[in-house]
Parts: structure tokens; sequence; C-alpha cells
């Protein structure tokens, strides 16, 4: 009798404890959402979107210029991370047995382990000094370099999932393995790499650290390339720790606009994974 | 249930390998039964992965437009010497070939790998249709081999689903994701791929094993009706299917050929013990 009391009080707790915790979890994101929201709403308009920022004191103004940046230096990241992480990690499930290939993975887990301020500090000392200006270019390759481990690895562990029957299926026809890879084995993985690249273009869509040295930011827009811009991260930074009451809910708004942007990329893309890992089961 | 099968289109007319055959193969759709030329033959054949000697000095000829099954248990190296054939073999590290296959009496390991793959194809133990419509399945191998620059490739591909038996049921949607189909319907598809680039071979691993009896079934009409226009080398664990299907069987034991036969030798007086224990049930 006793020992059925203890039983049933210590399946109480534990219940009560895992289930605090899990509500704890989930409550998290939605209380930060929560929060940036109630902040940043209010400053949350159409002019958020397309105008630029006007002189300190004045209220109004947008942050269509850090948004712009943003998009202009994601995309050099994408277009520099994306095929050099792809490519290698080809190479790397096609033909990675051996010691070479071991050593390239394991360079590669170190590098996904570098912190960012560190891959800021290096395109600084490599790309900023030499142009001796900051630029969208700069910010672009900083980011592509932290794209690359996890563009390798996701492309080598979707790759290497496509069962061998169905390379086998293309050779027995007379493919050659280049052509196996290309016309069957990557279209076979195609859904799972690419949610794989967004998950990974919205980790890097909201890094600051690598981005203070390299785009640096700007108040106005930024033509081209080759000149320091506004980006989403570096604006909230500069306008949360601003004097201004003004700039610090726009900040707050910027906040939320960033956590919808990468949330609803991570979520398109988790929902991409799973219908093709279930499909490739059936 | 072998529907519309296209068995007098003249495929081995325009086949430029047909020149290097021995005695020149009759038209298809004659007599199968009385044309008794060597297609492909083994000589002494040893295999190895890695350390592991997994074919010991098999020695065997295939008939040509013949059904020849191999059987035995699991492990015992029928679909080792299957892959050696088409040389898909080659695709796994640490393996080694000694001794000959001969495809009309030309070796097949001094081929080019592409043609020898056009000329034999294969059909793998579980469907693996890759993941594209009904219609580029069938298209893949044409466009490997180039071939679609003689023929057009619809024309290709109808002829080669008709030969398959699935014509009928997936002419409407073409151009639907093969892997919507069941899996019968997935096999004859994998058949009709292969077929598509007219193989004179065809060697089938277990084709059979993922599916259930009525799709088996429309696979052993269909290998009968293939007969008479290529050669056809099946592994099966299944023996009643070896009985119904194949005119020689083979029975191979621990990567040894045991014996090797007409079927209704093999399965009424087998000449040695092992394959008569196997056959009755006795062991395997």
């Amino acid at each position: 009798m006793k020992l059925s009391f203890r039983r049933k009080a210590v399946n109480a707790v534990m219940l009560t404890l895992t289930g605090a915790c899990t509500f704890l979890v989930a409550s998290v994101l939605l209380v930060i959402l929560g929060y940036l929201a109630w902040n940043g709403l209010a400053s949350l308009n159409l002019d958020f979107f397309t105008k630029l920022p006007v002189p300190a004191g004045e209220t109004g103004g947008g942050m269509a210029h850090a948004i712009l940046g943003s998009a202009k230096v994601l995309l050099a990241a994408m277009l520099i991370g994306v095929p050099i992480g792809f490519f290698a990690g080809v190479y790397l499930a096609e033909f990675g047995d051996g010691v070479f290939p071991g050593i390239i993975r394991y360079t590669t887990d170190l590098l996904n382990g570098v912190p960012s301020i560190v891959i800021g500090i290096f395109a600084y000392a490599l790309i900023v000094l030499p142009m001796r200006h900051p630029s969208t270019l700069a910010g672009g390759i900083a980011l592509g370099v932290m794209m690359i481990p996890i563009s390798l690895r996701t492309t080598e562990e979707f790759l290497r999932a496509v069962p061998v029957s169905l390379r086998e299926g293309a050779m027995a026809l007379g493919a050659g393995k280049a052509r196996t890879i290309f016309t069957v084995v990557i279209p076979a993985a195609k859904s799972g790499i690419l949610s794989g690249l967004m998950l990974n273009l919205a980790r890097v869509a909201g890094e600051t650290a690598p981005l203070l040295f390299t785009a640096f930011g700007n108040q106005f827009w930024s033509p081209g390339w080759m000149l320091a811009t506004a980006t989403l991260p570096q604006v909230i930074y500069a306008y949360a720790i601003s004097p201004y009451e003004d700039w610090r809910r726009q900040a707050w708004a910027a906040g939320f606009v960033l956590l919808v942007l990468v949330l609803s990329v991570n979520a398109v893309a988790r929902f991409a994974i799973g219908r093709t890992t279930s499909r490739g089961r059936s | 249930m072998t529907a519309k099968i296209d068995t007098m289109s003249p495929i081995r007319a325009r086949e430029p390998e047909a020149q290097n055959n021995v005695t020149p193969a009759p038209p298809p759709g004659e007599t199968p039964f009385a044309n008794s030329t060597i297609k492909l033959q083994a000589e002494h054949l040893n295999f190895y992965y890695g350390d592991f000697q997994a074919l010991h000095g098999i020695s065997l000829k295939v008939k040509e437009k013949q059904i020849t099954a191999l059987i035995g248990p699991s492990g015992c190296g029928k679909s080792t010497f299957l892959r050696t054939i088409n040389r898909i073999s080659e695709t796994i590290r640490h393996t080694r070939v000694e001794g000959h296959i001969r495809l009309d009496g030309a070796d097949i390991l001094k081929m080019d790998v592409t043609s020898l793959r056009r000329r034999v194809g294969m059909v793998f133990q579980r469907p693996n249709p890759f993941p594209k419509s009904i219609f580029e399945n069938v298209a893949y191998g044409v466009r490997v081999n180039g071939l679609d620059k003689k023929t057009p490739l619809a024309e290709t591909v109808e002829k080669s689903l008709k030969r398959a038996a699935l014509w009928e049921e997936v002419k409407d949607k073409l151009h639907d994701s093969a892997l919507a189909l069941s899996g019968g319907q997935q096999q004859r598809l994998c058949i009709a791929r292969a077929l598509a680039v007219d193989p004179e071979v065809l060697l089938l691993d277990e084709p059979c094993s993922a599916l259930d009896p009525i799709a088996t079934a429309k696979i052993e009409d269909l290998l009968f009706a293939l007969k008479s226009q290529c050669t056809i080398v099946i592994v099966t664990h299944n023996m009643q299917q070896a009985a119904r299907t194949a005119d020689d069987t083979g029975f191979f034991l621990l990567g040894k050929l045991i014996e090797f036969d007409r079927t209704e030798v093999m399965f009424r007086k087998p000449s040695e013990k092992q394959t008569e224990d196997y056959i009755t049930g006795r062991f395997g």
C-alpha cells in the first residue's frame, strides 16, 4: 500500500516537472514573438519597408536600406557559400572514402565551430583592409564562409541517403558516374538539399558580429557591391543602443521583421524536408 | 495477362553489334526452342570481395533466347555472378574478377562498359524507379545512350511500355511520378526501362521477391513473351518460379556451381545429391 502511494507520488511529480519544462520551452518563443510585437508593431507601417531613416531626433522614416542591404548581403553569401559547399559535398558523398576526405570532413566541422566574430575579423583583415573600406561584398563573403560547412554537410548527408539501388539502376543503363550523380542522385536528393540550404540561409540571416566589421552600416542606400551597407541585424544593434525613443521602437520592429522572416523560411524548409523523407520511405 | 506485346518488331536488324554474332540470330518470334546458339559463356570465373572469394571457378553457358534460372540459398553467389555479367559488380570497392565472361564470343571484361550495359540490361530485386515521371524513367537509358536521335523518343517509350505489358495501365499518366505506381507496376516499369535500349540480354535479380503473387504472375508471363526477343538470366529464391519459367537452371552453393542442366532434368532427376536436397527442401 505504501509502495503504491510512493509510486503514484513520484509519477505525479515527474509528470508535472517534465510537463512544466516542455511548456516553458514552447512558451519562450511565444514570449519573444509577443514582446517584439508589443514593442515594435507600433513602428511597423508601410514607411518602415519603403523609407530611409530620418535624421536623429525626428520621428518616422524606415529601414528600406537595411532590408535591401540584408537581401544583397545574403544573396552574395549564397552565391559564395552554396556552390562551394554543394560541390564539395557532392565530392565527399560520391568519392569520400579515405584519409583526405576524412580530413576535409573534420576541418569542415571545425570551421562550423569557429565563432562568427572570428570569421568577421578574418574577412575584415583579408578584404576590408586591402580595399580600405567596408562593403556589401565583404559582408557577403563573411556570411558565405559561414555557410560553407553546413551547405557541405547537408549536401553530403542527403546524397548519401539516396539508395544505392537508384545509382545501380542508372549505371546498369549505361550511365557513367558523373551522369548518374547529376541526373539521378542529385535530383533524388534535391528537395532535401534545398531545404537544408534554406535553413542554412535562415541561420546566417541573423548573424550580426561578422557584419559589424565588413558591411559596417550606412544611413543611406548602398548602390552596387563595393560600398558599406546597412543590414537588419546591424541596424537593430545600432538603434537598440541609441538614446532616441523612436529609434529603439524601430529596433524592436526590425527585430520582429527579422524573426518572422527567419521563422517562415525555417517552417517552409522543415515542411519540405518532412515531405521528402516521408515520400522516400514509401 | 500479357496484353499487347510487340513481338514482331525488327529490333535486331538495326543493331551494329549484331554483326559480331557467331551465327546470325533468327528473326524474333520464330521458334525460340530450336535455337541453341550460346549467347553468354562464363569460363572459370572467380570473384573476390576483398579477401573473401565469393565465386569459385564458375563455368556455364547461357543459350540465346532462352530463360536461364540461377537458384540456391542466400549468399551462395548467384546474385554476385549475375552482377558480374553487366559488370555492375565493379561499382563496389575492393572487388576483383578472374576468368572470362564472353558475350557472343567477346570478353566483356575488355569491352567498353557503357556499350556492354546497353547490350545487357538489368532488373533489380526491389523496384528502383527514378524519382522522375514514368516517361522519363523509360527514356533514361535511351537518352544516356544517345539512341533518341534515331527513333522519336515517344515511340520508343510507348513500344517499351507495351513490351513490358504496362502501357494500358499508364498511357494516360505518362508524365506522373513513377513513384505513385504500385510495386508490381514499378517493377514492370523497370523492365520497360531496361527494354527501351533493346538489350540482347536481360538480367533479373530476384525480380519478384518484393511482389505479391498476382504481380509475380504478370512478370512471369512477361518473361515468356520476352524470351523470343532477348536472352534472359533470372536469379530466384523461388524454386517453383524457376521450374515454371526457365529452360535451363543452375544450382549455386557456397560460391560454386553445383549443377547446371535443362530445368526438367534439374527438377526431376538431378545428378548431384546437394541439388536434390535443396530442391526437395531438405536444406537452404
